[in-house]
């Protein structure tokens, strides 16, 4: 991560945007992120981010939280202390498999879902106590912002990024 | 405007199904006259009847989950489906043929030519009966000279209020009379909007639809499964077997639908239809497999856990007399779709999505023959050719109806008011 200041585009509406981000990425700039108080739809092609992995994380997790429902069960009520519910052969695991889905159900969903929570949390560093990296507070309200890092764009200087930024429908320029 | 005509391929073929599934019915109507002792005859009759049941039932359900699919869009007043929506109407204009001849199949039973649902038959639910010379004369009151009926059994007797010919008959006349209207009237709405849109016809919609919703929600989910499938055990009963039943049939319709969409766009039409909307249509196939699979666990489960004898019948008869059909179709039906289009890009690749598609039609089409036939033929049915020639004239029939509905209208509802949006519709 560069730690030289970055270049905002604020604009006040997200089609301009859009429209500012093909211009912008059309001659040759790499726009690093963009802030928008919404998900703005087709964004993420227009200035090539990559696609997210949290399905294969998500499946990932599911997994493991089926196998440990299985172990668990297994343990709980086949091992250590097995029960008759219900006059069902409690000494086999498969003979009994159908009660132990519901929970192998749930808690592949709760590992799934919590582990993404977190997976996504963790990723975009949104946790407690951390600050807030927005450029500018109004992006939460009403404004959307295009980020372009210098360092990632050295054939071009920063005011010649700040002129072609502010072709494009700004409402303001700025660095941070 | 783009218009379809049906091409001469499509014609030929679904004319030689149609050829098929008649000479499927003649063999089966000539084996209700053929030679052999009783209970040869009587299995006969079960068989015939079955056939006409499942396929009758399976079609008619596919082209009222069109309806329903089509009025969800409607009340939601959603945008991405106005491209394929004339598909959808076109699946729903099989209802009356399909409802039809599920009337018949009704009548046959009520006036005694076959026994699928035995509360039908007097001699059951009659507390008394007089024998004489003419035969034996079934009663519901004790009077002069009247015994007990032997064979009477207080349970069907206790579901009589219900389960009557009578009733049933007024409840297949209202609820698919009713569906048919409004399938009907969306129908006639939609070619009137090919001359011109008008703002109050689209919330006038809106309201039809909210309406209908309801209107096939209860029966769908109650009444139809009940009458025509849950009343063949009769002493048995269930209360999610209507959303089972739906589910299922649901997703043979959103199959057909898919199908439909990609055949079209493979001869060079549909051009609207973007990998988006394929896509979507992939996750409600994936979805409601699901749906499907997550109450048929349920059903399963819950009476294999009480173990109570009156419930474990049903699935005593099925598990034990078609184990291969019976769990075959389950797994099928839940762990293929589960594999194959959990990932995002096989829910738009075309291919992938056409032979599931296929897959789990048949799968669902066996699932809706485990509903009948052990209960009808008990160990005795099995897929044969009269199974086999007869869902194939179903879907040459189905195919010739849906595709002269299609061909009778512009292919895409232009002025939908939310056509534009649904051109441009674009998901991740």
């Amino acid at each position: 991560m560069s730690v030289g200041k970055k270049i905002y585009g604020l604009y006040n509406d997200d089609a301009i945007l859009v429209e500012g981000a093909k211009t912008v990425v059309a001659k040759g700039i790499k726009v690093s992120d963009t802030y928008s108080p919404f998900p703005i739809h087709g964004i993420e092609k227009i200035i090539g981010i990559k696609w997210t992995r949290i399905a294969i994380c998500a499946f990932m997790y599911g997994i493991t939280g089926t196998s440990l429902a299985i172990l668990g069960m297994y343990y709980f009520m086949i091992v250590d202390w097995p029960m008759d519910i219900g006059g069902k052969p409690n000494q086999y695991f498969l003979q009994n498999l159908p009660s132990f889905v519901p929970i192998m159900f749930e808690f592949t969903v709760l590992c799934a879902a919590h582990g993404m929570a977190l997976t996504y949390f963790l990723r975009n560093w949104t946790l407690p106590g951390v600050s807030a990296k927005n450029p500018h507070p109004r992006t939460t309200d009403d404004h959307f912002a295009m980020e372009i890092d210098p360092s990632e764009n050295t054939s071009m200087s920063v005011e010649e990024i700040q002129g072609i930024l502010k072709e494009t429908g700004t409402v303001e320029v700025f660095e941070k | 405007m783009e218009q379809f005509t049906i091409p001469d391929k499509v014609k030929r073929w679904s004319m030689m199904f149609m050829a098929i599934g008649g000479l499927a019915l003649i063999f089966g109507i000539a084996s209700l006259f053929m030679g052999g002792d009783e209970h040869a005859h009587h299995h006969a009759v079960a068989r015939f009847w079955s056939n006409l049941l499942i396929n009758g039932f399976f079609f008619f359900g596919i082209a009222a989950c069109a309806t329903f699919f089509m009025a969800v869009n409607y009340a939601a007043e959603s945008g991405w489906w106005v491209v394929i929506k004339r598909i959808l109407e076109a699946i729903g204009s099989f209802m009356p043929y399909a409802g039809v001849l599920l009337f018949i199949v009704f009548l046959a039973g009520a006036f005694h030519m076959h026994h699928l649902w035995h509360w039908m038959d007097a001699s059951v639910y009659s507390e008394f009966m007089i024998e004489s010379a003419e035969g034996v004369k079934y009663l519901s009151e004790q009077v002069e000279g009247a015994i007990r009926n032997p064979h009477f059994d207080e349970i069907i007797a206790g579901k009589r209020p219900y389960l009557n010919e009578i009733f049933m008959g007024i409840r297949i006349i209202v609820i698919f009379g009713g569906w048919y209207w409004f399938w009907k009237v969306f129908r006639s709405r939609s070619l009137e909007e090919d001359l011109g849109f008008d703002r109050d016809r689209h919330f006038k919609n809106v309201r039809h639809a909210a309406i209908f919703l309801v209107a096939f929600g209860y029966p769908i989910s109650t009444f139809v499964p009940w009458d025509f499938i849950m009343s063949i055990d009769t002493h048995w009963f269930s209360t999610l077997f209507g959303w089972y039943v739906f589910s299922g049939l649901w997703l043979s319709a959103m199959i057909v639908a898919i199908l439909m969409v990609v055949w079209l766009k493979s001869l060079g039409h549909l051009r609207e239809v973007n990998d988006s909307h394929i896509h979507d249509l992939g996750k409600w196939m994936f979805a409601i497999s699901f749906l499907w699979s997550y109450l048929f666990f349920s059903q399963f489960m819950l009476i294999w856990y009480a173990n109570i004898p009156e419930e474990v019948v049903y699935f005593q008869a099925r598990i034990e007399h078609y184990p291969v059909l019976y769990w075959g179709m389950f797994f099928v039906n839940f762990i293929f779709p589960m594999i194959s289009l959990m990932d995002r890009d096989k829910k738009r690749n075309r291919m992938m999505l056409t032979i599931m598609g296929i897959i789990l039609f048949c799968g669902h089409w066996v699932d809706t023959y485990m509903l009948v036939a052990p209960g009808t033929m008990k160990e005795g049915g099995h897929i044969g050719l009269l199974e086999v020639g007869m869902a194939v004239g179903f879907v040459g029939l189905f195919a010739f109806v849906i595709t002269k509905t299609l061909a009778s209208a512009p292919l895409v509802a232009k002025n939908h008011p939310f056509f534009e949006e649904s051109v441009h519709h674009e998901i991740h």
